[in-house]
């Protein structure tokens, strides 16, 4: 352990701090925007001025920082400058005025949303002010592919400690007071998880990494994967260490190919300097961490599920008990947590259990990490403390809803989740609020809506998604499931009757009672929760045969708006039916009759003279 | 005798990996890797090394939604339809995109140019709408500009 602070010191003592740092995002947002072309660029352009610079400043790659709709993002460092939307051709003015200059290119810079001024650093803009960085606390700071790097910002610390001062027991005790629940969506305690599994004494046990993310809408894991590795790795080792586990598996969705990436050089760098593998910094005690590829079921999400898959086998659920932690993977006790909840461990560890147990809520410790997307202005990760309000994550650190002061509904917890209304844009975030308004924590998707968006829609889409990933094995959730999208596809095509929603309670019970697993047993939120927030939306669809937002195809008719078309033909050109007419330059009209509702027209439109009806 | 350039490389797959019924779904990721799908002759390869049953190969093979027993096209194009891009309209955009190009539903054109995959959230929300085509994202596609990269890769 000395040694290990020894180096830590050594690397830190060897970097300076006020030496100019340019940080460019790499997480998959920014990527997809172009940020390894600024990258490229600003190497070109210092090698350029090279003469001009007296000091060097060093380029240094991260993962995600969050801000994802504002990508590609340039950060220079000490002074933590913060330019977004950055092309290969503003490098050259970058280097030009702010680093040899040391003055601000004010056109790169982030306006408020409001008053429209412009933010120079970081810390003033509301979309990171509003935050409590815990989990995230080193993405965006650090090089995720660089040891050297993590252990300055603290890496590996909390395991030194674990596993060179303290019993196992402790550890456990540690995790159990800071009020850890797990992040995958259930909020089981995770130091009684440990703990369970720990009784069994010395035989063969298993740590497990849930990292399968697949609700859709949700890339917190992702992100914490891409841009920290080593808090995941740390955590295992720790969670290793007090069940009594000399192997762990990270079992990884296929669709994430950079997170694969960088967490086996986490384990190879790991491994090389003696952190993971024989004898851990001579405290004799042994771990190694093999990596899974999920191979696309969501249903590998659910742990009996994921334990199965990792054996080779087809992932379907079975029954609890018995639990993971008396016969988990291959048979033996088990320990699965998600990715947010081992780096959580890590920080617990490092920072003491009473920092963690001061953070959140009585019952909902510590900080939650949310993808915050759809329908809002700052689309990206934040994570918050516990308790806070639904309406200061949209609307101040989220920046509000475009075109709006209001969202329609917030959706949580992914498939097994709900929609929440603006009525209830005060309640505090936390797991059992969540679940009192009918939705849950899950593990971190916030969709937000707004009223171009049909709660009928939404609800049939996450059954359309359940009915397909629904592995079979029990009926309830094979066959209730279709029964519940069928009865959703009718009323979005203007037919059925409001006793048909009577039928939709009932079978959702049944669906509920009856389910193997929670994909099943939560697979009803997605309708009774819409159902309690926005009945007057489904009656409209049934009795009025209109769908308010104007989204479902078979209750809307698309007409072009004569004032504003200017004849320009495009789409007419786009139609596939060919079911718009007119002169050039005069306005055009669509034949309802040949229409299909494709939407090719709107997409087509530059002037927004195609209106929905 | 002589072997073809795929037998080799089968063998050489096969060898990565332990003969245990645990490393089946490594062999066929990397299977389907090589080849674009895993053929009748490349299962039994796989279970005579992992000692796993033919029917229970077959089972994993048609439970996880990454493999293929059929070959994919040159050109794969993956539409997202996570709930963000749900919101912003890819579901009209699939729809259009296999409407241009003679598909029912996500599948194999019949000349093998195009594969067309639905795909559940590839956690790039801010991009949304959002298509990777062979592997680049498309952010903030629309169906116009799909069509026509799409298209272009067909007459390339």
């Amino acid at each position: 352990m000395e040694e290990l602070e020894q180096l830590r010191g050594e690397l830190q003592a060897a970097v300076d701090p006020d030496q100019t740092m340019i940080v460019v995002c790499h997480g998959t947002g920014c990527v997809a925007n172009g940020s390894q072309d600024v990258t490229q660029a600003l190497k070109n352009a210092l090698a350029e001025a090279g003469e001009d610079i007296k000091v060097m400043p060093g380029i240094k790659t991260t993962g995600c920082h969050g801000f994802c709709s504002r990508g590609p993002l340039v950060i220079i460092k000490p002074a933590n400058v913060f330019y977004q939307q950055v092309k290969p051709g503003d490098v050259e003015e970058i280097v030009a005025q702010t680093i040899l200059k040391g003055e601000t290119v004010d056109r790169l810079l982030y306006k408020h949303p409001q008053s429209g001024d412009a933010l120079e650093t970081t810390d003033e803009i509301p979309f990171y002010a509003g935050q409590e960085r815990v989990v995230l606390q080193n993405i965006g700071q650090i090089d995720p592919t660089d040891l050297e790097d993590a252990l300055r910002a603290g890496a590996y610390a909390g395991m030194a400690k674990a596993l060179t001062a303290m019993q196992p027991a402790e550890v456990i005790e540690s995790v159990t007071k800071a009020g850890l629940r797990g992040r995958g969506g259930a909020g089981f305690p995770t130091g009684v998880k440990w703990g369970l599994a720990a009784k069994h004494g010395d035989v063969e046990k298993f740590v497990l990494c849930n990292a399968d993310e697949g609700d859709p809408g949700a890339f917190m894991d992702r992100s914490v994967m891409e841009g920290d590795p080593h808090a995941v790795v740390e955590g295992m080792i720790i969670g290793g260490y007090a069940i009594g586990a000399n192997v762990g598996y990270v079992y990884v969705r296929a669709e994430y190919p950079l997170a694969i990436k960088h967490l086996e050089m986490a384990l190879d760098d790991a491994r090389a300097l003696g952190l993971l593998g024989e004898n851990i910094l001579g405290s004799g005690f042994n771990f190694d961490i093999r990596i899974n590829r999920g191979a696309g079921a969501f249903v590998c999400g659910e742990e009996t599920a994921l334990m199965r898959s990792v054996e080779g086998k087809v992932g379907e659920p079975v029954p609890r008990p018995p639990y993971p932690s008396d016969k988990g993977l291959f048979g033996k006790p088990s320990v699965l947590n998600n990715v947010e909840t081992w780096a959580n461990v890590s920080r617990i560890l490092d920072r003491g259990w009473e920092w963690f147990a001061g953070l959140g809520t009585e019952k909902s410790k510590g900080t939650k990490v949310f993808a915050l997307v759809g329908k809002v202005n700052n689309v990206g990760l934040v994570e918050v403390p516990m308790g806070i309000k639904l309406k200061e994550i949209v609307m101040e650190i989220g920046g509000g809803v475009p075109g709006s002061d209001h969202f329609k509904a917030v959706q949580t917890g992914g498939p097994s989740g709900g929609c929440l209304p603006w009525e209830d844009a005060e309640l505090p975030v936390d797991f059992d609020s969540l679940i009192a308004a009918g939705s849950m924590m899950g593990s971190g998707g916030m969709i937000v809506m707004d009223d171009r968006d049909c709660m009928v829609d939404v609800a049939k889409y996450f059954l359309g998604f359940l009915e397909e990933e629904s592995c079979g094995k029990c009926f309830p959730c094979r066959l209730g499931v279709p029964r519940l999208r069928e009865t959703l596809n009718r009323f979005s095509k203007g037919q059925g009757t409001v006793e048909d929603i009577d039928d939709l309670y009932s079978l959702a019970e049944a669906i509920k009672m009856g389910s193997l697993c929670a994909l099943g047993g939560t697979a009803p939120n997605a309708v009774l929760s819409t159902l309690r927030y926005f009945r007057g939306e489904y009656e409209a669809h049934i009795l009025e045969h209109r769908c308010p937002a104007g989204v479902c195809k078979d209750l809307i008719t698309y007409k072009i708006d004569p004032d504003t078309c200017t004849g320009c033909r495009a789409c007419a050109r786009a139609c596939p039916q060919e079911a718009i007419s007119g002169e050039k330059k005069k306005p055009h009209t669509i034949d309802e009759s040949l229409c299909i509702r494709c939407g090719m027209c709107m997409e087509s439109c530059k002037f927004g003279a195609i209106q929905v009806f | 005798m002589a072997q073809t350039a795929i037998d080799i490389d089968i063998d050489e797959i096969i060898e990565r990996y332990p003969g245990k019924p645990e490393y089946l779904i490594f062999l066929m990721q990397d299977i389907q890797a090589a080849f674009n799908y895993i053929s009748p002759e490349a299962l039994t390869l796989v279970c005579d090394h992992t000692g796993v049953a033919e029917s229970q190969a077959y089972a994993v093979a048609t439970f996880y939604n990454s493999f293929s027993l059929e070959p994919k096209g040159e050109n794969l194009v993956q539409v997202c339809l996570g709930t963000a891009c749900h919101l912003k309209g890819s579901g009209l955009i699939a729809e259009n995109l296999m409407r241009s190009i003679g598909l029912d539903e996500p599948g194999t054109t019949e000349d093998l140019k195009y594969t067309v995959e639905t795909v559940n959230c590839l956690g790039a929300c801010a991009l949304a709408p959002v298509a990777v085509v062979n592997e680049a994202y498309q952010p903030k596609v629309s169906s116009p500009k799909l069509m026509k990269t799409v298209k272009k890769l067909g007459d390339a």
